[in-house]
């Protein structure tokens, strides 16, 4: 399959799972520099919301604001100017759980809060709000490829506006009945700020095209570093990230069932 | 910054109107409506909903079955209708099935399936073999089902930002062409009526007891309605031609518009840039209109500070229902029959319209000034999405 063989510059890159509290702490261990560190915490705190906010907000927005701020502080990008891309295989599954149960208990009596937090787009639209953002953003599923077309989509649009744009890939943990129908534990988010053209800030360039392979791939990761992350339906983004703590490598994602994103960092 | 325009070369939509354009061209005509009392819910609930007929019966065929769902039967009802999959089969031959792109959107996808299966465990212990794939139970449900039967390997993704979602898909299809990751696109919106939305939006206050009045002075809500549709998007063709596209975020709340409608005028402005058009090339905007009296308070001001008296503009949901992930779809599919019919459909239900409406916002049907339109989308989350279309490939 024919398509571009472009490059986009990392600009920012962040990441959050319960044994890996941000990108300063999982850097190293994906490099396999270090060990991870002995603890888990349970969902971030991102410093980006007031107080009341941080602990009212659903984990998906906690989740996904936390890595979508880290990634701006860490490409200097002022996150108003940016558009955005969110993929979510799941959006928050504990809303989706609440919503499906309520419906059975008490339908008359739905939390209106829930509700509009059940939305696949309710992080997009708090991180928007949080940071002031008027720039467009979108929110992708695509199952189980969620992280790799989510990815081609942000690139796809590095490549057509010429302008930076965060990705931000998360997903949570199922509850309630839920767990028996779809498999997500623990919190995976995981954020790149993509530039059109280098900069200060530019930690990767990041060559990509896609392919047509039936199945497609993945590049596998280490197993020390997959079982720190498996489980969650976003630990797929994992091989990107230990290649980025290695600056160098190349990795394939699945984008679909015959459908590949290869990405070669340099 | 113009965009690529991109030929509509097949266009097909089913809603509480019937099944295909036709159905929905004579509905309008006539001004005849498709809501009806709520039928739907397990448990009642006090309104008015745009309802497919005949989709307890769908059966979808064996290469979707294991994603067998209301939405989905929604989804091959609509693919059915208006020569659509011979369309697909001439493109996939074309350009071979790699190079056609699948971006659909949705709000909820199959999450009635879900509902379904909570029931089922809440009366028996047990979920049925029927509702344990758990791609039924993601939005993707609805882009994977499509895939598999269209047969289609290249590009694809379902976009979920609420009731923008099938307005999006358009402005990604334009992207992912114009970057060569493919030839052509098949872009289409689906969904369906199922209790967590009907019982949610009511939880917020907006669902009407009557069917919705869009920008009346007296409306009291939205109508939920369900639909499906697609269209197929080439390079060239003989058009209609999608010519642009805007999309923004309010930054302002997660179920209430900017109160000067800032995201709103932002993707208009960027529509009509993206196009190559002045607001007075614009004949026609189908509104978003959901009759909720803040988006259409808001919304009518924002038209009526920027077109002209000659720009014809409504909402169409007082026939179909706010069909959500949907709407963006279906209301294009509209915009689209307006510039082929070269009439503005109007609005129904609507007797007195709000102070707010400028002399843009009609309640009768009537032929367009000029031969452009614009399709609005703004939804929960702020997420707004303007598409502009034209008879001719350039103004």
């Amino acid at each position: 399959m024919s398509g571009p063989d472009a490059i986009a510059c990392v600009d920012g890159v962040a990441f959050w799972s319960p044994r890996l509290p941000g990108w300063d702490t999982a850097s190293p261990v994906l490099a396999g520099a270090v060990e991870a560190p002995a603890g888990a915490v349970r969902r971030p705190a991102p410093a980006l919301l007031p107080p009341t906010e941080r602990r009212r907000a659903p984990d998906a927005v906690a989740l996904a604001i936390e890595v979508a701020a880290r990634a701006c502080e860490s490409a200097a990008m002022p996150p108003a100017e940016l558009a955005s891309v969110f993929a979510t295989t799941h959006g928050d599954l504990a809303i989706t759980d609440y919503m499906c149960a309520n419906l059975l208990d008490a339908p008359l009596h739905t939390s209106p809060t829930r509700f509009h937090n059940s939305v696949h787009n309710a992080a997009a639209g708090y991180w928007c709000i949080a940071v002031g953002c008027h720039a467009p953003y979108t929110t992708v599923s695509v199952a189980g490829y969620s992280f790799g077309a989510g990815l081609l989509e942000a690139l796809t649009q590095v490549a057509t506006s010429a302008k930076p744009v965060l990705f931000v890939a998360y997903d949570t943990e199922a509850s309630g009945p839920l767990a028996s129908l779809v498999s997500s534990s623990g919190l995976v988010g995981a954020a790149l700020v993509l530039a059109p053209r280098r900069g200060g800030a530019t930690v990767a360039d990041l060559h990509w095209s896609v392919s047509r392979e039936k199945p497609p791939r993945a590049t596998g990761s280490s197993q020390r570093n997959a079982n720190l992350v498996s489980g969650n339906a976003m630990a797929s983004c994992l091989p990107l990230f230990e290649a980025l703590a290695l600056r160098r490598g190349g990795v394939t994602l699945p984008a679909g069932p015959s459908l590949a994103l290869r990405l070669e960092i340099r | 910054m113009r965009t690529l325009p991109l030929a509509v070369s097949a266009v097909t939509v089913t809603s509480a109107l019937g099944a295909g354009i036709a159905a929905q061209v004579e509905a309008l005509r006539e001004r005849r409506g498709g809501l009806r009392c709520n039928d739907f819910t397990a448990s009642p609930l006090d309104t008015w909903i745009g309802r497919v007929a005949g989709l307890e019966d769908v059966s979808v065929p064996e290469a979707g079955a294991r994603l067998d769902s209301r939405n989905n039967r929604l989804a091959w009802l609509a693919l059915r209708q208006d020569g659509f999959l011979d369309a697909v089969a001439e493109a996939r031959a074309r350009y071979g099935r790699e190079r056609v792109a699948l971006l659909v959107g949705t709000s909820t996808a199959s999450i009635g399936a879900t509902e379904e299966a909570y029931r089922a465990l809440a009366a028996t212990g047990t979920v049925p073999a029927s509702l344990k794939d758990p791609v039924l139970h993601v939005a993707h449900s609805l882009g994977c089902f499509v895939q598999d039967v269209l047969g289609l390997e290249g590009v694809c993704t379902t976009v979920a930002t609420a009731c923008s979602s099938s307005a999006k898909v358009f402005a990604q299809a334009e992207r992912v062409i114009r970057a060569g990751l493919a030839d052509a696109a098949v872009v289409g919106g689906v969904d369906s009526l199922c209790g967590s939305v009907l019982f949610g939006f009511n939880s917020l206050e907006l669902v009407a007891r009557e069917p919705c009045r869009p920008f009346d002075v007296a409306r009291s809500g939205i109508s939920v309605g369900e639909a499906g549709g697609f269209a197929l998007l080439e390079r060239d063709g003989s058009g209609p031609w999608l010519l642009g596209s805007g999309e923004s975020s309010d930054a302002h709340h997660m179920s209430s518009p900017h109160p000067e409608g800032l995201g709103a005028r932002l993707a208009l402005r960027d529509a009509l840039a993206t196009a190559g058009l002045e607001a007075a090339d614009v004949g026609y905007i189908n509104l978003h209109g959901t009759a909720s009296a803040r988006n259409d308070e808001v919304e009518a001001s924002v038209v009526a500070g920027m077109f002209p008296a000659s720009t014809q503009a409504g909402s169409t949901k007082g026939w179909t229902g706010h069909t959500l992930g949907a709407a963006g779809f279906l209301e294009a599919s509209i915009c689209l029959a307006a510039l082929e019919c070269d009439r503005a459909p109007g609005m129904l239900n609507t007797t007195a319209l709000d102070a707010a409406c400028g002399p843009q916002i009609r309640v009768d049907a009537a032929p367009m000034s000029r031969p452009f339109v614009l399709s609005n989308s703004f939804g929960f989350g702020g997420s707004n999405c303007v598409l502009a279309f034209g008879a001719e490939r350039r103004p």
